[in-house]
């Protein structure tokens, strides 16, 4: 673990009563340092938080945006719950698909973009919706998707 | 009309920083309770306003304040937590408030930590909303560097830290005793009930779970008092309520409403009425785990008992509208679809049954439906419906199912005996 990631996990820590308390704030901060969280990172978070490897583990794999496996260099995460359902998300979903060449949960082969759906991102009034990283997009069409992908590397 | 929670939010500009705030009246119900009332004075006050649970299940606040144990041998460390997870699909009225006025919340949280001595405070906030997450973050350090948080609050002897946690993405985590354990660290499953947390909640300790729009509205309570509250509703339901619209209206959104607005007005004025060429054909009123109302019910005024007497729940006040091109059952299918991929697991019903649900609808909307699956569909929603399951996840995920089930009851039929969508060729 670099010394940056230790300390963030320390400042996590000191805001808790008990250790454990900052499993998910640990997970998150390797896999901002990271990417993805590797066998090898949930093992040093059980470590540092003195906990079982696979209480870890439980807590890593429940969560929809703890990536478990490497992922592209951006993950969009295109809204499938009801508002954008009743919008359109199928089309959005379908462009995004022959755009990428890839299925749902798959990473293009340059590693530039993986592709997970994700449940309503409270931006209902603005269906389509989707998250590309931090950022979410909003009322997409496949013109402003088109344009979007472009400017990311 | 008066709109105390969204009248300083002007979209698209910068939410009040905490001079901004002030100046426009921010924190002086802080100031009056922390200076001149006791916290059983402000659990009263909040009593008397008859403010109602605006997460979803409309308990009583003040009363839920009550319940967190007093007296001598009462445990000394509490907590109160702010739900702010809102992952109801449909819903967006939580970041609004935060995102428009993050010192409104936060003295709501103070206001509320205070009435229960609690020292410490949690926002649990979703992952996704990294905006709220950048906003709440600047306007608590503002506090912390005014000393209107930390130690002796504003010479009161009162302390206080509010701490912001940041989830990682779980529909389950909103339900308030997975969020004490997702808090804890441990996987966000429910926990057995009772206790309850006002008694036993975060590590152990008494703990008041409220959503952030509830909270909003407790500065007001203290700044106006309670006949105030009361005389914002049309009904005898008490204040204001952040109602909003999404699917295919006019004008999709949010508004500050009196309680007790009818579904017409909302969806007629506000939204702008239905977009062209779409017809009115139902709403489930109150998020993805409420049951559709149709057009018999656009005249009722959207409050509490009333809303539950037509068999469906206020829920979050965040409605979605069913329009005459899209097919209900595949709608149906898409919430089911969401309960089934969310479902923590933990107990069999609904970990089982909600799969079995998806599928059964999967098939009906493919043409491949049979008769005896409507029979199936009735048992599945008596199966998961309350009291068989650790939480409410189950029988909210079944209420739009039940009523489309009544409502839709043609469509089902004319699905599984024409073995085809017959909306197929309307969707664009
Ligand atoms: C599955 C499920 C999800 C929930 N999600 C939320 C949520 O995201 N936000 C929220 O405030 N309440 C949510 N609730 C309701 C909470 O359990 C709890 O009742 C609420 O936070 C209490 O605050 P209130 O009385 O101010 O509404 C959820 C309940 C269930 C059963
Ligand atoms: S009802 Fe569903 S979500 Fe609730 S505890 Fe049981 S399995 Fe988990
Ligand atoms: S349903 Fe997609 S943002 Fe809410």
């Amino acid at each position: 673990m670099s010394p940056e990631e230790r300390q963030e996990i320390e400042h996590e820590i000191a805001c808790y009563p008990y250790k454990q308390a900052v499993c998910v704030d640990a997970l998150k901060i390797l896999q901002k340092h990271r990417g993805w969280v590797s066998d090898e990172a949930v093992k040093e978070v059980a470590e540092i938080l003195e906990m079982s490897p696979s209480e870890v583990d439980s807590v890593a794999t429940f969560y929809n945006l703890i990536y478990r496996q490497p992922t592209g260099r951006h993950v969009i995460h295109v809204c499938d719950s009801i508002s954008c359902w009743v919008m359109g998300c199928g089309s959005i979903c379908e462009h995004l698909k022959k755009r990428l060449g890839i299925n749902m949960g798959e990473t293009t082969p340059d590693g530039r973009f993986t592709l997970l759906p994700i449940v309503c991102l409270g931006a209902c009034d603005k269906a389509p919706a989707m998250m590309v990283g931090k950022t979410t997009h909003e009322n997409l069409t496949p013109e402003t998707i088109d344009a979007l992908l472009e400017k990311l590397p | 009309m008066e709109t105390p929670l969204t009248e300083h939010i002007r979209p698209g500009h910068p939410s009040p920083d905490l001079a901004a705030y002030q100046k426009l009246g921010g924190y002086q119900a802080l100031r009056r309770a922390l200076t001149e009332m006791t916290p059983t004075e402000v659990i009263e006050a909040v009593k008397d306003s008859n403010l109602r649970g605006r997460g979803g299940a409309g308990f009583p606040a003040g009363l839920k304040w009550s319940l967190v144990p007093s007296g001598d041998d009462a445990p000394r460390q509490r907590y109160l937590v702010c739900n702010a997870d809102e992952m109801e699909p449909g819903t967006f009225k939580d970041r609004y408030l935060i995102e428009g006025n993050p010192h409104q919340l936060l003295e709501g949280i103070m206001l509320a930590a205070y009435a229960i001595k609690a020292d410490t405070a949690y926002i649990f906030l979703r992952a996704e909303y990294t905006c709220s997450e950048r906003t709440l973050r600047e306007a608590i350090a503002e506090l912390f560097a005014e000393n209107l948080l930390g130690d002796n609050i504003l010479g009161s002897n009162y302390n206080l830290n509010i701490h912001l946690h940041t989830s990682a993405g779980r529909y389950i985590c909103g339900e308030e005793t997975a969020l004490l354990n997702a808090l804890e660290g441990k996987r966000a499953v429910p926990r057995a009930k009772p206790p309850f947390p006002p008694q036993v909640g975060l590590w152990g300790q008494p703990t008041i779970v409220q959503n952030v729009e509830t909270l909003c509205c407790v500065p007001h309570i203290i700044n106006h008092g309670a006949d105030w509250f009361k005389g914002l509703s049309k009904t005898n339901n008490s204040g204001t309520k952040i109602y909003g619209v999404s699917g295919r209206v006019k004008r999709p959104g949010l508004w500050e409403l009196p309680l007790g607005t009818t579904l017409r007005e909302i969806i007629e004025e506000h939204a702008g009425g239905m977009l062209d060429g779409y017809k009115f054909r139902g709403v489930i009123p109150g998020g993805a785990s409420t049951d559709f109302l149709v057009e018999e019910h656009l005249d009722l005024p959207l409050d509490y008992e009333t809303v539950a007497a037509a068999g469906s729940r206020l829920g979050t006040g965040t409605m979605i509208v069913l329009d005459d091109r899209t097919c209900p059952i595949a709608m149906v299918h898409n919430l089911e679809t969401f309960f089934a991929r969310e479902s923590c697991g933990w107990c069999t019903p609904c970990r089982d049954g909600l799969p079995w649900i998806e599928k059964t609808l999967s098939a009906i909307e493919e043409g491949r439906g049979v008769a005896s699956d409507i029979d199936l569909l009735h048992q599945h929603s008596r199966m998961l419906g309350p009291g068989r399951t650790f939480c409410a996840f189950a029988p909210g995920a079944v209420e739009p199912l039940q009523s489309a089930l009544k409502y839709f009851a043609d469509d089902f039929e004319q699905h599984i005996s024409e073995k085809r969508c017959p909306y197929k060729h309307l969707q664009s």
